[in-house]
């Protein structure tokens, strides 16, 4: 509906004659377009405006794994599992592999701040897709807004994928296909080439959250979900896309161009790490779907042995500061060293 | 015309500057007010379990002594962590410390989300068999003085405070979807979440393993429920935890449920100190 046909119908509700509308005078026009300035500047306190830099703030350990087998509450299938424990991450210094991003979930999972960007229609300017930029190891995603479907199963794969969104009330949900093989859980688990996500943004204030659902028929049993929360900033500590370009890091893939570093079944070095740090059982350790569901812990219970007291890596408060040197410019009120307040 | 101009501007703009009951009440057709169960943009009732995908190690068995990491403590909180003894809580009978409203819904189990009466949903928790009371209108309790409040009146659940968020009437002209087809029905906002801010509370554990929050603590969740074509509901609870005596940050976390057909799995189990 054009702006002509809105004034129209303000016109009819308001009991005036249509005639008077159908050609409007410099003042109507003019009315027009101030009405349509103050609605035009409406996005100011829109809730769904999702454009800015979004900082990393959730407390939730996605992605923050130690140890290199830790499935935990991963609903992986048993081929999946398999892919898990095969893995050997220095596959990623083999030369073809150097380049191979993330896949989209990486934006929930990984380590950066989200940029939205918002893409108008170049001719209505209305919303034509959202765009959430790249980061060193993860393409860009471009949320398509205008109902153009998915392309056919046989089109070629991205890294990013292909994305479509819509609204849901205050909710941007979007589906992600066509994207590549990838891992899913910084080197542990996988998403093939035929897995879905539909993720969904939900912004409140400045907080935003973001939920997203994979669905793998190949490396999962059941839809691995996973949120994450972000606090819209204007200080970002971004990591841009960039050319990537192979180099040669491992002597001994350059002795031996051909290896594909990767473990044999049941032979992951660090298959027991889980279980001798944190006395959690192995068959907890690599997933599946019943370890993500709170019955799961009554077979924990006559198992799992506290063990003892954590002595290093624990987390908690950081180190007390020094005290500030003696001497000029260190008065009171100054803080003691580089950094001053603490950031999450 | 300059009058025409403006008697126009103010006919127009009057109804996206004020809420549209107002403009209805005025039209001679005034409308009750809709009590909050009769207004819910969104049904969260019936039957939720929990989705331990994240903090596995930390929710799904009680991590041991001294385990902070993810947590943003002051030292004053690493103090009164280190001094965890589920022996004394259980002497004390306190063995519900990791069961109030910040770590509730961390606690893996299923809930049972009920309207108690118009203005009130009841929350009930298999696991540590709590109850939240989630209120709507006016708190009988007035959060402003809930500080004030002598400790014997906190709770595990504290007094919440509940709201409908609904979209905002007329979507902004630049959001609207560039539709592909010319005859796209145009967009309606619908759904909305639920804002529930929690005060008055006895202080607590964040996690099983003595990581404290204070009876000052803040908990302010948004509740947003998400429909699949396939008919499955999740929902997601963004949980802010706001407590500058034990964290040096506001703690947040989001963590989701399924909707469960009927309460066939609900298995009600008192807290544990120790598990």
């Amino acid at each position: 509906m054009g702006p002509d046909a809105v004034f129209g119908k303000v016109v009819e509700e308001h009991g005036m004659p249509r005639a008077h509308s159908q050609e409007p005078k410099a003042g109507f026009r003019i009315a027009v377009l101030i009405v349509a300035t103050i609605l035009s500047a409406a996005p100011a306190f829109a809730q769904v405006d999702l454009t800015g830099t979004w900082q990393r703030v959730g407390a939730s350990d996605n992605g923050a794994a130690r140890e290199p087998v830790d499935l935990l509450g991963m609903p992986l299938s048993a081929d999946g599992r398999a892919k898990a424990l095969s893995y050997d991450i220095a596959a990623l210094s083999a030369t073809e592999r150097q380049c191979q991003m993330y896949p989209p979930i990486y934006a929930i999972v990984g380590p950066f701040p989200l940029q939205f960007v918002m893409v108008p229609d170049p001719v209505t300017q209305k919303l034509l897709a959202w765009k959430i930029l790249g980061w060193g190891d993860r393409d860009e995603t471009m949320i398509w807004m205008d109902g153009r479907p998915h392309p056919s199963k046989y089109a070629p794969h991205s890294h990013g994928g292909f994305t479509t969104g819509a609204w849901e009330g205050d909710t941007l949900t979007a589906v992600t296909t066509h994207a590549k093989l990838g891992d899913i859980k910084r080197h542990r688990g996988f998403s093939s080439d035929r897995a879905t996500l539909t993720y969904s943004f939900n912004r409140h204030g400045d907080i935003l959250t973001v939920t997203g659902i994979l669905e793998d028929p190949v490396y999962l049993a059941e839809p691995y979900v996973l949120t994450e929360v972000f606090r819209l900033t204007t200080n970002p500590n971004n990591f841009p896309l960039t050319a990537c370009e192979p180099i040669e890091e491992l002597p001994t893939l350059h002795e031996n161009p051909a290896l594909v570093p990767h473990y044999l079944p049941g032979k992951h070095p660090a298959m027991n790490e889980m279980t001798q740090r944190y006395n959690i059982p192995l068959e907890a350790v690599v997933g599946g779907p019943e370890t993500m569901y709170p019955e799961y812990r009554k077979t924990l219970k006559d198992k799992y042995v506290m063990p003892p007291p954590c002595k290093e890596g624990c987390g908690g408060p950081p180190p007390a500061a020094p005290p500030p040197p003696a001497g000029r410019g260190a008065g009171a009120g100054q803080p003691a060293g580089r950094g001053g307040a603490q950031q999450p | 015309m300059k009058r025409a101009v403006l008697v126009i501007i103010c006919a127009i703009v009057g109804p996206v500057l004020l809420d549209r009951p107002i403009v209805e009440a005025q039209r001679g057709n005034p409308q009750p007010p809709r009590t909050p169960k009769a207004a819910a943009p969104i049904d969260l009732t019936g039957y939720w379990v929990s989705i331990v995908t994240q903090d596995w190690r930390w929710r799904m068995v009680t991590p041991r002594k001294g385990d902070y990491q993810g947590v943003q403590m002051t030292p004053e909180a690493a103090k009164v962590a280190d001094a965890w003894d589920p022996a004394k809580d259980e002497a004390a009978g306190e063995q519900c410390k990791s069961y109030g409203a910040p770590a509730l819904m961390m606690v893996p189990g299923r809930f049972h989300i009920t309207w108690q009466d118009d203005t009130t949903l009841k929350v009930e928790t298999d696991a540590g068999m709590q109850t939240r009371l989630l209120r709507f209108g006016n708190v009988q309790t007035p959060l402003d003085s809930a500080r004030d409040k002598p400790a014997e009146t906190r709770t595990w659940q504290g007094v919440s405070q509940a709201q409908w968020l609904t979209p905002r009437p007329n979507v902004p002209l630049q959001l609207r979807p560039a539709d592909r087809a010319a005859d796209a029905p145009p967009l309606r906002p619908t759904g909305g979440s639920l804002q529930v801010v929690t005060r008055n509370l006895r202080a607590g554990y964040l996690r099983k393993n003595g990581v404290p929050y204070s009876e000052n603590a803040v908990l302010t969740e948004h509740w947003d429920l998400y429909k699949r074509p396939n008919g499955e509901e999740w929902l997601t609870i963004t949980t802010q935890v706001d407590d500058p005596q034990y964290l040096r940050n506001v703690r947040l976390t989001a963590p989701m449920f399924k909707k469960e057909p009927n309460g066939s799995k609900w298995d009600p189990t008192p807290c544990s100190a120790r598990w």
